[in-house]
């Protein structure tokens, strides 16, 4: 006991009295300086730390791992085949197409809005990739430039029209499944349906384009060093400015978790054809949308406008040039989204872009934790919430049941996915974390 | 009512300078004719009741809705100003009485919403340093800034609110109710906040409805009521009655009652110890 003072200090409070105080914060970083501030320590801190946030309902990306866990567990108990590399491989490539489709439908969740005409867009894009390039002969960088200018169009048209007169994006968009649909058909004319030729490298990229095993190795090795160096400068800069900083060992043990993390699927794919090129382009999708999201002014006044759309505006953002440029990219996705379907399919007809991808792209959005009340949400999001959509289908698919059970399987989950949202979200604002 | 008095020439020179402002929203004429003079060191009070048309003004000033008339001149200069971007471009802060924040971003990322420092990307290092600085200055008792604001107390709420509008050196800094919700020590933190503003030349415009707030920090009161100028004063030269008068728009209004009331009643208990029997109060009263 240090303290000079007269009054008897409370047992076990020797470090709360003024004199000490003063002492003690002068070493503590700017901001954990409140005493109210509960400091996990050690490894035992950290977990429970973890605990108290998901009991308050901040819990981000869990509900979804772990449900993806079940189902795999689920399904690899019904049918082994379900885990072997094999059906993984195929799995990753059917999660590409509606998985980029599925970034897009982050972006305008994260504005509380939303885009019922992906589906229609991507199937739009397809029949322009495959007239302009095997019916009008254009060189194919040509035809998927036009297609992905048209799905930029079109998302600017929904912007200038949500924006100049207020009409709710659900119904623009409604409109635009209809119509842009119906483009699809006249585009794709009589014969209804085009096979793209298999030796196109669109196809070859979308079919059988595989990563080389130590290229993979190559790829996981680099992005668990640049993800240690960049949590690496960030502390060390943040130690300068005399603010808290992640410790060694925390840098170290988190890009090893990374690193197997990434490392393990990936050898674990190698074991037959490998990690897929339109897979891995999917993955660089999700990165940078993710980098441009939370590192970017941009991206920034994407989660400003979505909290508080009037906040935004008075804060100088501008928010017409936000909704433009979250519109444009949600169809532009879905455009991309499209090509890659044509791809794999190596056709274009009238069903491309579909039955359920529409549906499956914005579940996939929603399962995979983007709050449908807008500004809650990551470009991760599509990742998980595809790899959900689609084991269960490839799962369902192994078990020999038809889609029937399927849809009803999915609807299941996304309407789980829903109430944890709200659930969460209730919780959340009573436990202060909205 | 004719209150007025004119106000000696402050010492700052005229940095923006308002006449015959009008605003209406729909049936609602909520802006008549308005005229306001803001200068450069001096904190200006601008006061009124409940719906008086106090939020519509700054709002004008703020750029948040454009007037339907009158003109706004910054240094002289005729100035239109359509939109926040415009109002900050001639240095103009604002903190809004529904404070204005994104309740999903966290403390670092509101303080600077629109301004983010760094180029391509954002230096969130810089900006969480500037942040507790800036909280610090404040005696702001927040204790992380890197959770949503939706989890503070509304005071703490309004401490962010005000810091914000100290961010990116303004001229001119308007204040919409900033202490409505703040404790006793925020409360004086902020009147001294708005001193050492005056004191380093920036114009404060403040809005509040306590008159002792008003009375210690303001140099001018400038009075609207139902959407009109209805008087300007000196601080030092008016007393409490004459301000509430001219809010209330008479001599004889609910606040000069209550005091009446007040001053009555103790008189009836004084005369009530004096008198032999001791009897209730409330049977002297008419
Ligand atoms: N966006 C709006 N739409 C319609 N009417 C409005 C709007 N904003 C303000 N008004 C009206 O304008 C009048 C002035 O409102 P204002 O908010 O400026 O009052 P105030 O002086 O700030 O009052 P308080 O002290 O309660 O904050 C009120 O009658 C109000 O109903
Ligand atoms: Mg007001």
């Amino acid at each position: 006991m240090t303290t000079p003072t007269s009054t008897p200090p409370p047992a076990g409070a020797d470090d709360t009295a003024p004199p000490t105080e003063t002492v003690r914060l002068a070493a503590v970083a700017a901001d954990l300086q409140d005493e109210r501030l509960i400091q996990p320590h050690g490894i035992g801190g950290t977990v429970r730390a973890f605990g108290k946030r998901v009991r308050s309902g901040d819990i981000g990306s869990l509900p979804v791992v772990i449900g993806l866990i079940v189902i795999w567990v689920v399904f690899s108990l019904l049918n082994p085949n379900f885990l072997s590399s094999t059906n993984l491989v195929n799995l990753t490539l059917q999660c590409a197409a509606v998985g980029t489709i599925s970034v897009g439908i982050v972006l305008v969740l994260l504005l509380g809005e939303i885009d019922l005409s992906v589906g229609s867009v991507s199937g739009l894009s397809a029949a322009i990739l495959a007239v302009s390039f095997v019916n009008l002969g254009w060189p194919l960088p040509v035809s998927l430039l036009a297609s992905l200018l048209a799905g930029m169009v079109i998302g600017l048209l929904y912007g200038f029209l949500y924006t100049r007169f207020g009409v709710p994006s659900f119904v623009i968009t409604l409109a635009g499944l209809l119509g842009f649909l119906g483009l699809q058909l006249w585009v794709l004319g009589s014969t209804g349906s085009i096979n793209i030729p298999f030796d196109s490298w669109i196809v070859q990229f979308a079919q059988q384009w595989f990563l080389p095993d130590w290229l993979s190795y190559v790829l996981v090795v680099l992005t668990a060093l640049a993800y240690a160096a960049q949590l690496f400068v960030t502390a060390n800069r943040r130690a300068a400015a005399g603010l808290s900083a992640v410790p060694a060992t925390s840098i170290v043990v988190r890009s090893v978790f990374l690193l197997v993390v990434l490392g393990v699927p990936a050898w674990y794919l190698n074991q037959t054809r490998g990690v897929g090129a339109m897979f891995l382009l999917f993955l660089v999708l999700v990165v940078v949308m993710n980098f441009f999201l939370t590192r970017t002014k941009w991206g920034r006044s994407v989660y400003a406008v979505g909290g508080n759309v009037e906040a935004a505006r008075r804060s100088g953002i501008n928010v017409t040039g936000v909704y433009l440029s979250v519109f444009m990219l949600c169809s532009t996705f879905a455009a991309l989204g499209g090509i890659l379907a044509a791809g794999r399919l190596a056709a274009a007809n009238q069903g491309s872009g579909g039955g359920d991808t529409n549906l499956n792209a914005i579940a996939a959005a929603v399962i995979g934790g983007a709050s449908l009340f807008g500004g809650r949400g990551s470009a991760f999001s599509a990742l998980l919430g595809i790899l959900v959509i689609q084991s269960i289908s490839s799962g369902l698919t192994l078990l020999n049941l038809d889609s029937s059970i399927r849809y009803m399987i999915t609807g299941a989950v996304l309407l789980l996915a829903v109430i944890v949202d709200s659930l969460s979200r209730r919780t959340r604002v009573s436990h202060g974390r909205a | 009512m004719a209150v007025t008095s004119t106000p000696e020439a402050p010492v700052g020179d005229l940095v923006l300078s308002l006449r015959g402002i009008d605003k209406n929203f729909g049936a609602v004429q909520a802006l008549t004719d308005i005229d306001l003079d803001i200068y450069s060191g001096e904190v200006v009070a601008l006061v009124g009741d409940n719906g008086a048309g106090k939020s519509t003004l700054i709002k004008i000033l703020a750029g948040v809705h454009p007037q339907d008339g009158g003109t706004i001149s910054h240094d002289g200069k005729t100035v239109s100003i359509n939109n926040p971007a415009d109002s900050n471009n001639l240095g103009i802060a604002t903190v809004y009485q529904d404070l204005a924040l994104c309740d999903n971003l966290d403390v670092v990322a509101n303080l600077f919403l629109g301004h983010e420092l760094g180029r391509a990307t954002i230096n969130e290092v810089e900006m969480e340093k500037r942040s507790w600085g800036l909280l610090r200055q404040l005696s702001a008792r927040i204790p992380s800034v890197r959770i949503p604001v939706a989890s503070l107390s509304g005071g703490q709420r309004q401490t962010v609110a005000i810091a914000r509008s100290l961010i990116g050196e303004p001229r001119i800094v308007i204040l919409d109710e900033p202490t409505a919700a703040l404790g006793v020590a925020q409360t004086a933190e902020v009147l001294n906040l708005i001193e050492r503003l005056r004191e380093r030349g920036l114009a404060v415009v403040l809005i509040s409805h306590n008159m002792a707030d008003v009375q210690a920090v303001a140099d001018r009161i400038v009075v609207l009521r139902l959407g009109r100028n209805n008087g300007e004063f000196k601080v030092a030269d008016v007393s409490y009655e004459d301000i509430i008068a001219a809010i209330t728009g008479a001599s004889d209004n609910a606040v000069t009652r209550r005091a009446q009331a007040r001053v009555d009643s103790a008189d009836a208990t004084a005369a009530a110890a004096t008198a032999t029997d001791t009897e209730l109060p409330k049977e002297e009263r008419p």
